[in-house]
């Protein structure tokens, strides 16, 4: 008894050895190490400043979308979200008078209605999410240039904007790592500590099934991306006070790095498998590669090649590994079979 | 067994009945609509010069419509075709530069062949690993994109460096229609008939409505998606030759973003995302309609940051009506077959 429990709990560690995320934790190692002997001013404090605040914003948005994406479906209005918040707090600031305080939490607010007409279209009308938030991927940039038009408010406190940038003592982790930390636990232990978090496993890899079991799907859905959406409005109002500058453009682009960044990080685009570390790990190796070819002086053309690089590798590798796998078995099995075949055929 | 004996009435009322539900119907309304509205309001924007460059406007997001519905219809997609046109376009300079006699036609011709090959690259990667179309062309819009910038750096070629005749193109019109426009409803034509009458083309919706199923039903899968990705590659390849043609200036950002614009076309022209109906006429509509509305807006006076806000109620509007649509015919169906039995 005990040896059969052995056994199996050193066949998970040693699946965990090797499974995705882990294996995108060495390559992340290995690049840091790499870049510590090789790369010029990389292995220093302002290093780990400079890269942290740089990856903060998809940090913070991969969290709630790899749950999204476990669940089995997607959310591209991300980017959109972050620029109508930002725009939405440029004018309240420059307009309304009210203190940064209200106005930030009224920014935020534009993330709850973003995510909740998201999961309005998704869940109660039944549309399909990829269609739907290419729709309100145009929708909210477009309302971001409704609300602020192309004008840019800038006149921020200053303290503000200086917090956000701050770092804490000489370790040069800036202040805000503190408040990401706080969400990705979050995310961490709502996926994978909670009934919720299991029920969007089910709901990725079969909503029919999950739906049998008892997951309220429409419910599980609905919140998801509620929490993409205030997330995205957290980095809203983040790149807003970063930039010192509230525009209709903060964010362009984004929805395709976190994507990109959720999928290195071994989250399945068909739902159903992916856990936080990986992400977290694909985010952080994207980001630190990417800053230490940028110190090593690699044109920053190149950089895009190498980001959509590893993501087809990150995809393709493990069907290229599968497709290995199976061609040895198949040899195997055949030699094996012709093995049996030979004297049967000579005795006939 | 009663509809044997009706047989004859039934065609005629049929195939009025199709016409006026198919898919195109509240696509080409609201265009027609949006035209009829925006003339009323203000009826310069009908003139002849207007008209030519609301034409000129939407041909190029017309082929590449086309092109991504082809790969839609099989229940894929292509994010990487801005970066395949910026490539296109870019290359389209270099060769007029390095052989400024070169005839028009074979410029054509490298085009296609250039973005066929890009396209094969993705529909390869996408057939062999198994692995959604949605991931593999956003990692090669990164490849590609980065490709392009590392090869054109800061250098762009402006329209007067290629031959007068490319530039031409967009400009000479045969009965009031640029030339450019007629190369495009050609190609839109052309492509409807293969997908509504070839065989080929019946096969990418079965691909589209159910993978599986077509597999066991002995149409082969693999091949008949790498040559959606390929004619996808290539049609936009050709949008990429006219695009150098059109505009006034190729660069390392040309065709930045238009991926998500040309999906968005493809969806209001009523192509479901997940493939297995729709049509490229559909699509090419949908695409004109996107152009379109700029020019309405600017004719109208509406304020040009509402513009990218019609853009996304539109595509919701289009993907709900198709959901209500698609909802009804099932419950049709549903009461059809009951009567049967």
């Amino acid at each position: 008894m005990s040896k059969t429990m052995t056994t199996t709990s050193r066949g998970q560690l040693s699946r965990r050895l090797i499974g995705h995320d882990a294996v995108i934790f060495y390559i992340l190692i290995t690049v840091v190490i790499i870049s510590m002997i090789t790369v010029n001013y990389f292995a220093s404090t302002l290093t780990v400043g400079f890269l942290l605040i740089q990856v903060l914003p998809i940090l913070l948005i991969a969290m709630p979308m790899a749950l999204v994406i476990v669940s089995g479906e997607i959310d591209l209005s991300v980017a959109s979200t972050a620029g109508l918040t930002s725009a939405t707090m440029g004018v309240l600031w420059r307009d309304s008078g009210l203190d940064i305080g209200t106005v930030m939490a009224l920014s935020l607010l534009v993330g709850v209605l973003c995510g909740a007409f998201n999961g309005f279209l998704i869940t109660t009308l039944g549309l399909p999410s990829l269609a739907v938030t290419i729709g309100t991927l145009a929708l909210y940039r477009g309302l971001a240039l409704v609300v602020i038009g192309d004008q840019k408010v800038a006149s921020f406190p200053k303290e503000l904007n200086a917090f956000v940038l701050s770092k804490i003592g000489n370790t040069g982790i800036p202040v805000m790592m503190i408040f990401a930390l706080i969400v990705i636990a979050f995310f961490a232990v709502l996926l994978h500590f909670t009934p919720f978090g299991r029920g969007l496993y089910a709901l990725g890899y079969s909503p029919q099934a999950a739906t049998f079991v008892g997951v309220r799907v429409g419910h599980a859905k609905f919140w998801m991306f509620v929490a993409t959406g205030v997330v995205s409005s957290m980095v809203g109002v983040f790149l807003t006070l970063r930039l010192a500058s509230a525009g209709p453009d903060n964010g362009t682009g984004l929805e395709l790095s976190v994507i990109a960044a959720v999928l290195l990080g071994g989250v399945s685009i068909f739902g159903g498998k992916g856990n936080i570390p990986g992400v977290v790990g694909g985010v952080l190796l994207i980001g630190t590669l990417t800053y230490a070819l940028r110190l090593a002086k690699v044109p920053e053309t190149a950089l895009i090649i190498v980001t959509g690089g590893l993501l087809v590798l990150s995809v393709v590798a493990p069907s290229v590994i599968a497709w290995g796998k199976e061609r040895i078995r198949l040899n195997r099995v055949h030699r094996e079979v012709q093995g049996q075949n030979a004297p049967g055929i000579t005795r006939a | 067994m009663s509809t044997v004996t009706h047989a004859p009435a039934v065609p005629r009322s049929n195939a009025l009945k199709r016409f006026f539900t198919a898919r195109e119907i509240p696509v080409a309304g609201a265009l027609i609509a949006l035209i009829l509205v925006t003339y009323i309001i203000n009826p310069r924007f009908l003139s002849p010069q207007s008209t030519k460059d609301l034409m000129l406007n939407a041909t190029i997001m017309v082929i590449l419509a086309v092109a991504q519905a082809l790969v839609i219809i099989t229940r894929n997609v292509d994010l990487s075709v801005g970066a395949i046109l910026g490539l296109v376009a870019f290359g389209t300079g270099t060769v007029f530069d390095m052989f400024p006699t070169i005839p028009l036609v074979l410029v054509f011709v490298i085009g296609m062949i250039f973005g066929g090959l890009l396209g094969s690259i993705n529909g390869m990667l996408v057939t062999s690993a198994k692995v959604p179309a949605l991931v593999i062309t956003l990692g090669t819009l990164y490849i590609f994109r980065g490709v392009l910038s590392s090869w054109a750096g800061s250098k762009q070629f402006f329209s007067g460096d290629n031959p007068k005749a490319f530039g031409n193109l967009s400009v000479d019109t045969l009965i009031g229609i640029p030339i450019i426009t007629i190369i495009a409803v050609v190609i839109t034509v052309a492509v409807a008939m293969f997908m509504s009458s070839v065989r080929s083309g019946r096969d990418l919706y079965a691909i589209g409505s159910e993978p599986d199923a077509a597999r066991l039903f002995g149409i082969p899968v693999g091949g008949r998606v790498l040559s959606a990705f390929i004619a996808c590659g290539a049609l936009t390849g050709l949008a990429g030759v006219l695009y150098a043609s059109r505009y006034n200036s190729v660069g390392a950002l040309t065709g930045s973003g238009i991926e998500l614009d040309v999906v968005a076309a493809v969806v209001v022209g009523g192509v479901a995302i997940f493939g297995g109906s729709g049509t490229v006429a559909g699509a090419a509509i949908g695409a004109v309609l996107l152009s379109t509305i700029t020019g309405a807006l600017t004719a109208t006076r509406v304020d040009k940051f509402w513009q990218q806000a019609i853009v996304g109620v539109l595509i919701l509007a289009a993907i709900i009506i198709d959901r209500v649509v698609s909802l009804r015919r099932a419950r049709k169906l549903r009461v059809n077959e009951a009567k049967d039995v």
